[in-house]
């Protein structure tokens, strides 16, 4: 037995002794509930996911599904901003709430046999939240400083950029929005974003960790079973505009954000491409590392990704390198990317099928990763999938079809955003650089 | 779980905490050196050390290195303190094995020059990676200006310059005195074979000749103070503050955390109803540190710059609450959430592997999770109350950086 025959057998042994007990319910008014019994840990994490995401904001309102979670965190239920603070931390529970393209999350991780006390509240908060009008400017003072924050945050500002040039709207927003547009949001605004995108319809509540099944069944029922449906108003898809922008700035290093389109987590071949941009990316032995940083000591970061939304996905990487030797970092990237038409070898895709795999066993133990890779399992596939049939995945990856699929994907054409004093140069085809 | 301690004749100690339970294993090279044990010259000696190891030893090259580490599927990594370097992997229990004797064989690194040079530029660009982000090296240049000439001020990264300078030969020296035996020790926990973990260190470490490194621990005598530092193209005004706080191996340390997490920690805390629920600030806490033979208490806010004064007095406001005292519920809430911190940290061996060789590395007697959750549940409001007044944190060394370069602190 070779090393990776090693440790496929042992990977399917433990897979073997972890008990799937992944449930899945969809309620009568389109809320889905899925989890993850975990009896091997003391804790239990959950994530709602609500539809109301930043793509839903009104154009001219840019920020307001952002604006709208901070105010709805301010309280609800019966409970004040700051009972329901306190509550959270007499439960010793983790707790956080976000938004991103689709949803708002509204996520937490305590000691499980607090669980129900604390959804009880967060049914309380999504159902009949305050929307404290005297908090108001709190809230619009908080979402500034959020927006003001990522003028420092360099590799942010090159992929928000990117993602602009990439996807088209509304999916290329960023949850923060500007401060024109957050300057512009009333309390009537965030009250009728609520009642037009917070409905049970689309939320996905993810459960992981010390429960039992039959039990957080009835308890979810019971706490949003009988909210009402809703309906969201259309939104309005425009395509990208693509291209190459450079963000000119006095910084240490050059910031390089590259895309081209990929696939989604949903397609039949996902996995096929997820391995090339594994070999490419994933572990001290990937071809980016190796290339970029081992060999020509050209960064400190380098790194590529699938990105996926519900229907497109892309190839995103980034780098953040000396000016002096940034162009050579893009072109080494680059070719590096389109290198994988040529094919990956037997080594390669082993090695990435253990560490997959490994990864795989390793977040048995994280009752939070496990909750929202549920709730992106539900929302991407309308299904949840289990350990044995991602083990399966993996396990199936045969180097023939990981080279078929990349000798006939088309790489290309990329959308650059650089970050830096001098503009670089993307020879692929695609207009001359702008500068913004 | 059970927790397995034996030493080697030449000094290693090899540490375990066993859980059949688990489904697999996280082991680390814990080496107790870091920046504070560089001689000024070498700055940055034991963190570009790290980077070292990886490039593999008389037999093993770097691509080999890296292949060996992928094939375990290992989450493999390291980092250097000011008080230690750490290599660390978390594997299927059956690399044990391997896994141990490659971590075994990397500590006699080759230091080839070729490579050498090659990660002297990624380093460089780490330094630069660092120069980019908020806070802009601000922490290291208050710990420089906070300790003075006590080796806790020299910096983790070193400088462009020193790092340039740099030798094998230098490094080797390092390296010789720093990575002895005696100074190391192997620590897994997880699903763990302590015999088999014993005699593999045996076989693969037992043969290393032993010697003593000692760490120079001379007096701290803090340095008060304040600095500004301009910087026009950042958005934010950041502000640091740190201040005399108990050290890694003094009982009111468990206070001390308790006392920075009512004022300062994230979630329902003082700093947060003064300063975050406002949106007065982007960011603000407060958090101890401790090392061995001092500790800190670091106060930090990141605000709008034209809103730095009254930031600052609203940090003031929050450090000087505490003698307003402080309430039950406050101490209930602070220990709850710490607890609860523990319990869930407690669930990951990577962290039980963390929390094992850290204590091994300041010197104490192990504790478990339950244990060191109890020394916090232990603590009384009188306690806080008592270390409040012994370490007020309004009284250190200041330093804000943004576009403000007339603030006074």
């Amino acid at each position: 037995m070779n090393g990776h025959d090693q440790t496929r057998h042992n990977v399917l042994s433990v897979a073997a002794t972890l008990p799937e007990a992944v449930y899945t319910q969809r309620f009568g008014n389109g809320l889905t509930l899925v989890a993850k019994e975990m009896p091997w840990l003391h804790s239990a994490a959950f994530s709602i996911a609500v539809p109301a995401g930043c793509r839903y904001d009104p154009p001219d309102l840019r920020g307001l599904a952002n604006f709208s979670c901070e105010l709805i965190s301010r309280g609800g239920g019966g409970l004040t901003h700051r009972q329901f603070v306190d509550f959270m931390e007499s439960q010793g529970c983790l707790y956080w709430a976000d938004t991103s393209t689709y949803h708002t999350y509204y996520g937490g991780a305590l000691p499980a046999e607090n669980l129900y006390r604390v959804l009880e509240r967060y049914a309380g908060l999504l159902r009949d939240p305050a929307l404290p009008a005297d908090q108001v400017e709190d809230s619009r003072r908080v979402c500034f400083q959020e927006i003001q924050a990522i003028d420092d945050d360099l590799p942010e500002r090159v992929m928000i950029a990117l993602r602009n040039l990439h996807y088209g709207e509304p999916d290329a927003w960023h949850a923060e929005g500007f401060a024109e547009s957050v300057a512009n949001i009333g309390w009537h605004d965030v009250e009728r974003f609520y009642r037009e995108h917070y409905f049970p319809n689309g939320i996905i509540i993810g459960i992981a960790g010390n429960i039992r099944w039959p039990e957080i069944l009835s308890q979810v029922e019971r706490l949003f079973g009988s909210w009402e449906t809703g309906e969201a108003p259309p939104v309005t898809i425009a395509s990208p505009p693509h291209g190459v922008v450079h963000l000119p700035f006095d910084s240490q290093q050059t910031h390089i954000g590259l895309a081209c389109p990929g696939i989604p987590y949903r397609h039949s071949e996902y996995f096929l491409a997820r391995a090339g941009i594994g070999i490419l990316s994933d572990g001290m032995s990937s071809r980016l590392f190796r290339e970029v940083r081992e060999r020509r000591g050209l960064c400190y970061t380098v790194s590529a990704a699938c990105h996926t939304l519900r229907d497109q996905g892309c190839i995103v990487a980034y780098c953040g390198t000396s000016p002096g030797v940034a162009q050579e970092s893009l072109d080494v990237i680059i070719d590096q990317i389109q290198l994988l038409k040529q094919g990956v070898t037997a080594e390669e895709l082993g090695r990435l099928k253990i560490q997959l795999r490994s990864n795989l066993i390793m977040k048995q133990e994280s009752c939070r990763a496990l909750a929202s890779g549920l709730v992106g399992d539900i929302f991407h596939l309308d299904r949840a999938r289990g350990l044995a049939e991602l083990n399966a995945r993996i396990d199936g990856l045969s180097l023939d079809a990981v080279n078929r699929f990349w000798e006939a994907f088309e790489i290309g054409p990329f959308d650059m955003v650089d970050l830096g004093e001098q503009p670089l140069e993307l020879s692929n085809g695609i207009s001359a650089p702008t500068t913004r | 779980m059970e927790y397995r301690r034996q030493q080697l004749d030449n000094g290693l100690t090899i540490l375990a905490e066993c859980n059949d339970q688990a489904h697999f294993a996280s082991y680390g090279l814990f080496v107790r050196t870091g920046a504070r044990d560089e001689a000024a010259a070498w700055s940055g000696v034991s963190h570009f050390l790290e980077h070292m190891v990886f490039k593999g030893t008389e037999q093993l090259s770097a691509d080999a290195v890296n292949v060996l580490l992928d094939e375990m599927g290992s989450g493999s990594n390291a980092q250097t303190s000011e008080e230690s370097t750490i290599y660390h992997a978390s594997v299927l229990p059956e690399f044990q094995t391997p896994l141990v004797q490659l971590l075994s064989e990397l500590m006699q690194p080759a230091l080839r020059p070729d490579d050498f040079e090659m990660e002297k530029r990624v380093i460089i660009e780490e330094i630069m990676m660092y120069q980019d982000q908020p806070p802009y090296g601000a922490q290291e240049m208050l710990m420089q200006a906070y300790f003075g000439s006590h080796p806790l001020g020299q910096s983790v990264l070193g400088s462009v310059d020193t790092v340039s300078a740099l030798t094998p030969e230098a490094m080797r020296s390092y390296w010789r005195e720093r990575y002895v035996p005696s100074n190391m020790a192997l620590v897994a926990a997880g699903r763990i074979d302590f015999a088999l973990l014993v005699r593999d260190a045996e076989r693969c470490l037992g043969d290393r000749p032993p010697g003593l490194a000692a760490r120079a621990m001379p007096a701290v005598k803090p340095q008060f103070g304040g600095r500004v530092i301009g910087k026009d193209n950042s958005a934010m005004q950041y502000f640091m503050e740190i201040a005399p706080g108990p050290a890694i191996d003094d009982p009111d340390r468990f206070a001390t955390r308790i006392l920075t997490t009512i004022l300062g920690g994230d979630g329902g805390s003082r700093i947060y109803w003064e300063m975050l629920d406002s949106g007065a600030a982007e960011s603000a806490a407060i958090g101890s540190y401790e090392f061995q033979g001092a500790g800190l208490i670091m106060s930090w806010f990141s605000a709008p710059p034209e809103s730095a004064e009254a930031n600052l007095e609203r940090l003031r406001r929050v450090q000087h609450s505490v003698a307003h005292g402080i309430t039950d519920r406050e101490l209930e809430l602070a220990k709850q959430k710490i607890v609860s911190q523990i319990l869930l940290a407690s669930e990951r061996t990577e962290s039980r592997m963390f929390s094992v060789g850290w204590q091994w590395l300041n010197g104490q007697r192990f504790l478990s999770p339950d244990q060191i959750a109890d020394q916090f549940r232990r603590v009384t409001i009188a306690d806080v109350q008592r270390v409040a007044l012994a370490y007020p944190m309004a009284r250190g060394q200041m330093l804000s950086i943004g576009p403000r370069t007339d603030l006074a602190v």
